[in-house]
């Protein structure tokens, strides 16, 4: 009974973690950012779905779509306003950008938080669930909407993989992030490239934060743990596997869930930046690192 | 080093011009105005009301001329629920901006951390919203130093007797129920609040099967739900108030048969409701005041207004915040002067019927010294329900308009 519902939850929030760091893994893949605004701007999307919905009352449907497109919109500006500026500035040194990049969108990532802060407290908020009730699995009374949660995420997850592997765009993105300078000689535009991943990138990080925004809720508090765990997830998998980043997902996720029910919901998290610290010893590249 | 000397005696100098003009100023003080310090979580839940209804609470003393021809000014400081931004707000009140009194905070954490700073600055203090025990123990335990702090809301100990008070009518005698779960946060104001439970529930005849205290920071409850239905309770008694929409609304979600009951200091803002989509409904909360409740002949109009004005009802400690600038106001008008230590005489003395009750403060020799006096014809406080989306009272009998009710996944075991 109590395996069951361990593992009924667990892969509900292992999903909801992979979707959430499948995005930001893409973007370092390709690009060599780490986003630090990642967890604002999934906050930013859930917020919008919750607003859109409870306070403009436009629905369930459409208030979700409409955190989508802030989700997308954040992180069009992540990149237009923060990220290129820095990458094609000339007065900072070309090995120093990524610090900058780094420190750039974390700013960025407080900023948005305090703006959601302002305009609509700092208490958490939740996104009303597409499908509500609950169904019997197994003897385990489960929320129709966790289920939902999660084909959802393996679904956008298995998407994306077509994408990248079965059409000409994604072959494109994949080759960028093998070798950014042979996608050029090949006569691409690496900026183009970059759009699209950042467009791929926004729609991931919307879907995932509101998502989470109906499963558990967030507020402008989840920033700093959401930037966190898509972190460490990207890190134990290895920067910039995707493949790497669902495994390690998962792997987080179930240590989390067994951690809440077996020891104390206290501790959720300990083990998992344990574990994170463990393979940073022994594989410094991660679980499917390529370096 | 010369030039670090010359600042030093710049800044000295500087001091002693501001003395000598403060001095000056002292004798024209008649038509100054009273400035009361407000520092809250002004983005939180139960906090934002706090700075909102002080305002309101000057705006009427004003139009009606001021005290004794001395308008209110409320200054206003968002701590963003940070102990050293409260600190750091409070010795600006006092140094930079001249306040004669403060009034701040809903969190336990935050007024610990200013008590001693009322003391070492001599400014009266009041909260409206936090708990812990320990806030009118320590005016007890050194009373000429600390009894410039003052709690302006019912001590956790108080608390757990309310919620234990209107278990029994509510729960006990008519439903039946015998045993419960406690669920609180990890937090200063719940330490004592949970003795009290420990204590009182079973003495109503209420049997605390588990008791589960949880990190402020947790974002799924499923375990502590799942580990609760395992002991199979008749009712779930809450005290939260750093968390609120999460566990409802997670409730909620996953259909948890069981009933909550008890302090849930967000659900006492209207907003609540809307951050929960509704998920709120069929949770049981106390309070000192509530939409609609005619605790004394102040609450309603102050309710109204509030709404009028702000687009919600208040918090629990919009309440006791708006009641707390009227006995201010009407203790400088006793001590006919705002000297801090004539200033805390007067408060002493505060009886004072405000919008949550009456309001008398403990006496030094009482162990709750400067803590507002808990029983019947003073405050008791309400157990209110949220139905419908909106909060009604259901508790006590007096008060009460409706029975309570429990929405469909609530499975009621006697």
């Amino acid at each position: 009974m109590r395996a069951f519902q361990i593992l009924i939850d667990g892969f509900a929030i292992s999903a909801l973690y992979a979707l959430g760091a499948t995005g930001f893994t893409l973007i370092f893949g390709v690009s060599g950012v780490l986003n630090l605004s990642h967890g604002a701007i999934m906050v930013a999307a859930a917020v919008a779905a919750w607003a859109a919905a409870s306070i403009l009352g436009v629905g369930t449907y459409a208030g979700a779509l409409i955190g989508v497109a802030v989700a997308l919109l954040t992180a069009f500006a992540t990149y237009f306003a923060v990220v290129k500026p820095i990458q094609d500035s000339r007065r900072i040194p070309n090995e120093e950008k990524e610090i900058f990049v780094l420190t750039g969108t974390l700013l960025w990532g407080i900023m948005i938080q305090e703006l959601i802060a302002y305009f609509f407290t700092n208490n958490a908020k939740t996104v009303l669930p597409i499908v509500e009730g609950v169904v019997e699995i197994l003897g385990v009374r489960t929320p129709k909407n966790e289920i939902f949660t999660a084909i959802v995420c393996c679904l956008v997850i298995a998407l994306l993989w077509l994408l990248v592997n079965r059409t000409r765009t994604g072959k494109a993105v994949l080759a960028a992030s093998m070798n950014p300078r042979g996608v050029t000689l090949l006569g691409l535009e690496l900026t183009n490239i970059y759009i699209v991943v950042w467009a791929i990138y926004g729609i991931l990080a919307g879907i995932a934060g509101v998502l989470l925004g109906m499963f558990l809720g967030v507020s402008s508090y989840s920033v700093g743990p959401l930037t966190a765990s898509a972190f460490s997830i990207v890190v134990l998998g290895g920067l910039g596997s995707v493949s790497g980043s669902l495994i390690a997902a998962f792997v987080v996720g179930y240590l989390e869930t067994l951690t809440a029910y077996l020891v104390s919901p206290a501790y959720r998290t300990i083990p998992a930046l344990l574990l994170l610290v463990f393979v940073m010893y022994i594989r410094p590249q991660g679980l499917l690192g390529r370096r | 080093m010369n030039r670090a000397l010359s600042g030093a005696l710049r800044i000295a100098l500087g001091a002693a011009a501001t003395g000598a003009v403060m001095a000056a100023s002292g004798a024209a003080l008649a038509a100054d105005p009273i400035k009361i310090g407000v520092i809250a979580e002004a983005q939180a839940i139960a906090g934002a009301s706090i700075p909102q209804a002080a305002q309101l609470a000057a705006d009427e003393i004003n139009a009606k001329g001021g005290v004794d021809g001395r308008k209110i000014e409320i200054i206003g400081y968002d701590n963003h629920s940070s102990s050293a931004d409260s600190v750091r707000a409070f010795q600006r009140a006092v140094n930079e901006d001249k306040v004669n009194a403060v009034i701040a905070s809903y969190i336990s954490e935050v007024v610990l951390a200013l008590e001693p700073w009322a003391s070492r600055l001599k400014t009266p203090f009041i909260t409206p919203g936090a708990a812990s025990n320990e806030i009118s123990k320590s005016v007890h335990a050194d009373y000429e130093k600390n009894k410039y702090t003052f709690h302006g809301y019912l001590t956790s100990a108080a608390l757990a007797l309310s919620v234990c008070d209107a278990a029994k009518d509510l729960l006990v005698d008519r439903m039946h129920m015998k045993s419960a779960v406690i669920m609180s946060e990890d937090a200063a104001w719940t330490k004592p609040l949970d003795v009290g439970y420990e204590e009182c529930l079973p003495k109503i005849g209420l049997k605390v099967l588990d008791h589960i205290r949880f990190s402020p920071d947790t974002t799924d409850f499923t375990p502590i739900f799942n580990k609760i239905e395992g002991s199979k309770p008749d009712v779930i008694i809450t005290g939260i108030s750093h968390v609120g929409v999460q566990p409802t609304v997670q409730w909620k979600n996953q259909q948890v048969p069981i009933p909550m009951f008890g302090i849930s200091s967000q659900a006492t803002n209207e907003t609540f409701g809307k951050d929960t989509n509704q998920a709120a409904e069929g949770v049981l909360y106390q309070g000192v005041s509530g939409p609609g409740v005619a605790v004394t002949p102040k609450s309603v109009p102050f309710a109204e207004n509030f709404k009028k004005k702000y687009g919600n009802y208040p918090s629990y400690a919009g309440y006791t915040a708006y009641d707390e600038v009227y006995y201010i106001a009407d203790a400088v008008k006793r001590a006919g002067s705002t000297d801090a230590d004539k200033l805390v005489d007067a408060l002493e003395k505060t009886d004072w019927e405000g919008t949550i009750g009456r309001v008398q403060f403990y006496g030094k020799d009482d162990p709750f010294t400067h803590s507002i006096k808990y029983g019947k014809g003073l405050i008791t406080g309400l157990m209110l329900q949220w139905q419908d989306g909106k909060q009604i009272a259901v508790w006590p009998k007096d008060v009460a308009k409706v029975d309570v009710k429990f929405p469909s996944f609530i499975k009621l075991s006697n």
